[in-house]
């Protein structure tokens, strides 16, 4: 491509043909002021501050340089006289309508309109007149809008809708009356803004401030400490910004690479105000027995106390009568730790974390049909480079609010998307087809798109030949999966399932995204198989923009599996009961080791009624909230002699726990998570932990010390190094290369490998990918004449899992703070519920109280209801029909009765 | 709730113009012609039958002065106040419409409905200045004694 040569303030620059005169100065280290540009999109132009002087055989004109496209020979200027002169009248115009008393302004020392006028001399208008008299909204209770400060640059308007792709806001009105807003002049609070506040962020004056901002000064900010956000598992980056007194006063989000400056509004309202909260557990507590008060202690006591418990129970009632649960929400050195006290002092391999209740299916499903248990391509991949998404239960926009962000993108630019889900999410409105398929059904769905791709002969051959086994099977099975049967047990349209099927045969990028729709039911991890089944049968894996990618739940819920929180598994992946592993973890650990799985987490709960659990530790966990059949956990923890909780709050479970142990949050401590796409993003210490509470590593290397073990203390830098040792998919991972910018994928196996990006390249981790012979087989419970309605339960945008964390950000609850059910408006009319109803929610095991949100949300004879609120927690109802491989809950199916409370 | 007859005429007007974002000003512009003005929840249907966000189609309905909210007059007359008709004296024609009217600045519309009295900035008719247009039917060389006599025979036309 031929090159054009252009000059900047004299220094020669060559730019490809298209280039912008900004792209060009940027080449050449020249910077360019600008207000309304933003980069990754087409130039507004709106705001003219970027004007240059162009000279170009023998002519001179002024132009803007984000807009501007650079042609040979131009000689550009960007400071002579001409260009002072114009940007000078550019900011007396833009002061002709905006106010200057700064000294109120929130954002008094980060205002890009104070820092030009201060450095192009503009101290007043010089066309003083009407001003914008409008009146401010304070209606979002994380940030404010005042039109009388804003300059129009639609930075706000096109963030809301290009990038974030929410589009709550726009430019109404014309000329003088312009105004950004909401439609009809709602306020942002009752509009559909969903708070994130990416258009704070881009706003470049005070029109749109955060109020956190009337907290602290720009220059009262002490440090910003690069981190991971603690919600969901897409791992945005972000700075914790803190203040002189040690304290966290806002966040700011970072260019990482599966968050690209964006940032939900959990993660930048909601992910400091728990850490700072003074609910926070401060002091080891000791249950008195006598009055069943917890009582403080010191640690000794209380470490002590928990060692000689354990040990004592272990040797009265056996190793396997004990069990550790590792914290998914925690950095993978915590994890590595807590397994390996687990393994190593109660000698057993009854350790979990709580992908069992989300994800567990995919780790044993993929494990068993690709040989890794994990996303296969990276969200950037996922999202910039496919012609089709097909998303099959996964609502992005709430769950994993900025992988739907990047999905809303592609969207824009094109990308076909297909949503396999029972509600109308978001996104379904936006999907070329929609399949509002029956909670329960995956498999059913999954086979008949093969039976489509079969039928109409669209299958990949060669890849079929070539890197797979056990093709013939399935294809008799699918053979029965007519469209037209499928369409009866989905309860959709044989013709969408058909079209369906061919746009994604067809396309030559097209990523499956899954989540816990797939995952969490009795029959998950075959639900799980037949998503790689779909992809293998297409080619579509170990390619760009293509591969089975689950969006995991948790921020470390990927590290908590890969560090071995697993009865079966040693971190990364090597199964406990083959002699060449745990000859290596004897070794490395230098004790004796179980050798036989251990039981799953949903498997400890009826054990520990039959007695065979006799002690129980549980690190950051709260499964009196969020398993299902809260009534049936409550009696498994009354049920054992001894159990130790390591929490951040008081907690329902803390309720039944003897003894509880105060840790540290992640804004507390040194660590790495692994993203859902096993990207190693680091934790950074930004405040010290309050009280007495400690750093959970050293938590549990001192009970391994009073228990037996000699560990000595590490840094979390020297853990991950020893997780490195004797974790080949680790092996050239250290803090020291994530601290130089690398965020490595795993697998990372040499010091000089630089990660995986996209799994299953060439060759499948299993060697060949194995066509799961999946059957549909309904739900384990299913409605009937007492219990008409399916229920499911989900997560929505302002809160994560028990709100144990989102419940201390005021501004979260004041959105959404309350349970509800969403209901069918034909069942409700049948019902006499409206909207805004109480209504009494029952099953077999249980019932509670909510309030009916009436629509066509969901279809008739379903239910859907969060899992975030104790006011009617549907855990107390739902059931614990588990799955045979991954042992996961069926939380989204049970049978349910409905009445007017 | 609006009437049913309403979102119909909108399904029509969409099947006519392509169910595609483009469609929206076309489609705005003949609901606007058929209710004389936009009712705000056929301004939500449309956007979201065209997938354009309401935001959006707020944005472009408040742009463009033909779109209104409130239902106009059934005579909507346009007051040119462009430069050729601003000094040939269009200021007193406004006025005096607004005065046999009751109307002003802020209220464009009688309150039985028969007329809205709006200005325009340049109807493009600067030979024939001042002049107005009464649902777009150009009156020349208007005056105030004429654009009063000019309500006064619309309203007798229109009881």
């Amino acid at each position: 491509m031929s090159l054009i040569h252009v000059t900047i303030d004299g220094i020669p620059v060559e730019v490809e043909k298209g280039a912008t005169i900004l792209e060009a100065a940027g080449l050449a280290g020249v910077n360019i002021p600008t207000l309304c540009h933003i980069k990754s999109l087409m130039p507004d132009g709106s705001c003219r501050i970027c004007t240059v002087e162009i000279e170009n055989r023998g002519r001179t004109r002024l132009d803007t340089a984000c807009s501007a496209h650079c042609a040979e020979g131009d000689q550009i200027q960007t400071r002579s006289e001409a260009v002072v002169s114009a940007r000078r009248g550019i900011l007396d115009m833009l002061l002709s309508n905006h106010p200057t008393n700064c000294f109120s302004c929130p954002s008094n020392g980060s205002c890009k309109l104070q820092d030009l006028c201060y450095e192009y001399g503009v101290k007043e208008t010089s066309c003083p007149g009407e001003m914008s008299q409008l009146p401010v909204d304070d209606s979002n209770p994380f940030f404010t809008y005042d039109p009388n400060l804003c300059i129009l640059c639609h930075r706000c308007v096109n963030t809301c809708h290009k990038i974030v792709g929410c589009g709550a806001i726009d430019t109404m009105e014309r000329g003088f009356d312009s105004v950004i807003s909401p439609p009809f002049g709602l306020p942002w609070r009752e509009s559909s803004c969903e708070s994130c506040g990416n258009c704070v962020a881009a706003c470049p004056t005070g029109a749109l401030t955060s109020k956190r901002r009337w907290n602290y000064r720009p220059w009262q900010v002490e440090k910003k400490v690069l981190t991971t956000c603690p919600h969901c598992a897409v791992g945005c980056q972000y700075y914790l910004l803190v203040n002189g007194e040690g304290r966290i006063v806002d966040t700011e989000a970072y260019h990482g690479p599966s968050n690209r400056g964006l940032l939900c509004v959990k993660g930048r309202s909601g992910s400091f105000d728990f850490v700072q909260s003074p609910e926070r557990l401060k002091y080891p507590l000791i249950k008195n027995k006598q009055t069943g008060k917890f009582e403080r202690a010191t640690w000794d006591e209380a470490l002590d106390l928990v060692a000689s418990k354990f040990m004592e129970l272990k040797k009265q009632y056996g190793p396997d009568s004990l069990a550790g649960f590792a914290c998914s929400r925690s950095p993978n050195e915590d994890c590595y730790m807590l397994q390996k006290m687990v393994r190593t002092c109660f000698s057993t391999n009854n350790t979990d974390n709580c992908a069992r209740v989300c994800h567990s299916a995919s780790v044993a499903g993929l494990a068993m049909t690709l040989g890794s248990g994990a996303m296969t391509n990276p969200i950037a991949d996922i999202t910039q480079r496919p012609d089709v998404i097909m998303l099959v239960g996964s609502n992005p926009e709430e769950a994993h609010p900025v992988v739907g962000m990047q999905i809303r993108q592609a969207v824009q630019r094109g990308c076909k998307l297909i949503v396999v889900d029972p509600r109308d999410i978001g996104l379904a409105k936006q999907a070329d087809i929609h399949l509002k398929l029956r909670p329960g059904t995956n498999v059913a769905f999954a086979n008949g798109i093969m039976n489509v791709i079969l039928s109409e002969g669209l299958e990949d051959k060669d890849f079929i030949a070539q890197r797979t086994e056990g093709f013939e099977q399935l294809r008799d099975i699918v053979k029965e999966y007519t469209p037209e049967r499928v369409a009866e047990i989905c309860h959709i349209d044989a013709e969408d399932l058909r079209a369906a099927a061919l746009l994604y045969a067809r396309a030559d990028r097209a990523p499956i995204i899954y989540c816990l729709g797939v995952t969490e039911h009795s029959t998950g991890t075959e639900g799980v198989m037949s998503m790689s089944n779909m992809a293998m049968l297409v080619g579509k894996l170990g390619r760009e923009g293509c591969g089975v990618n689950p969006l995991r739940g948790q921020n470390n819920v990927q590290g908590a599996c890969d560090m071995g929180c697993m009865p079966g598994d040693y971190p990364g992946y090597q199964k406990v009961d083959k002699p060449e592993v745990w000859e290596k973890f004897e070794k490395a650990w230098g004790v004796p080791l179980s050798h036989k799985p251990g039981l799953h987490a949903t498997d400890v709960f009826p054990a520990a009624i039959e007695g065979k659990i006799k002690g129980l530790f549980i690190f950051g966990e709260d499964p009196v909230v969020t398993d299902p059949d809260t009534s049936h956990v409550i009696k498994a923890l009354e049920s054992l002699d001894f159990f130790v909780l390591q929490e951040l709050f008081m907690t329902e479970t803390a309720q039944y726990a003897d003894v509880i142990l105060p840790g540290a949050s992640y804004a507390e401590k040194e660590g790495v998570f692994s993203n859902t796409e096993r990207r190693q993003c680091r934790v950074r210490k930004a405040v010290n932990s309050p009280g007495e509470a400690r750093l959970d590593t050293d938590i549990f290397i001192d009970l391994m010390n009073r228990m037996g073990y000699p560990q000595p203390h590490l840094t979390a830098a020297e853990i991950y190094d020893e997780i490195a040792s004797v974790t080949p998919s680790f092996g050239g991972m250290s803090h020291a290369r994530l601290d130089a910018g690398e965020y490595l994928q795993w697998p990372c196996p040499s010091k000089d490998h630089p990660g995986t990006p996209i799994l299953h390249v060439g060759k499948f981790s299993r060697g060949l990918g194995w066509f799961y012979p999946a059957e549909y087989v309904p739900s384990a419970e299913l409605p009937d004449s007492e219990y008409p309605f399916i229920l499911s339960t989900g997560r929505i945008l302002y809160h994560y899992n028990t709100r144990a964390m989102t419940g201390k950000t005021q501004g979260l609850m004041e959105i959404e703070g309350s349970s509800f059910i969403e209901v069918n408006e034909k069942d409700a009319v049948r019902l006499g519920i409206a909207n805004g109803d109480k209504v009494k929610v029952s099953s077999r095991r249980g019932s509670i109280t909510s309030v009916a949100r009436v629509g066509a949300k969901v279809s008739p004879g379903e239910t859907w209801m969060p899992f975030h609120f104790p006011d009617g927690n549907p855990n107390w109802i739902t059931n614990a029909a588990l799955d045979k491989y991954a042992r996961i809950p069926e939380y989204k199916v049970c049978a349910i009765r409905l009445e007017k409370a | 709730m609006l009437d049913q007859s309403y979102f119909s005429k909108a399904d029509g007007l969409i099947a006519r113009y392509g169910k595609k974002s483009s469609a929206i000003i076309p489609v705005l512009e003949d609901i606007q012609e058929e209710y004389r003005y936009i009712p705000r929840e056929l301004l939500t249907y449309v956007a979201d039958m065209l997938g354009v966000k309401e935001s959006k189609a707020y944005s472009i309905a408040t742009f463009y002065k033909n779109f209104s909210f409130e239902p106009k007059g059934k005579y909507v007359i346009k007051v040119c106040d462009g430069t050729a008709c601003h000094v040939r004296h269009s200021a007193p024609i406004l006025a005096a419409m607004q005065k046999e009217l009751g109307l002003s600045e802020k209220k464009h519309t009688t309150d039985d409905m028969l007329f809205t009295v709006e200005t325009v900035s340049c109807l493009g008719a600067c030979g024939l200045a001042p002049t107005l247009t009464v649902n777009d039917e150009v009156h020349p060389k208007m005056d105030p004694e004429k654009a009063v006599a000019l309500l006064r025979e619309l309203r007798g036309a229109g009881v």
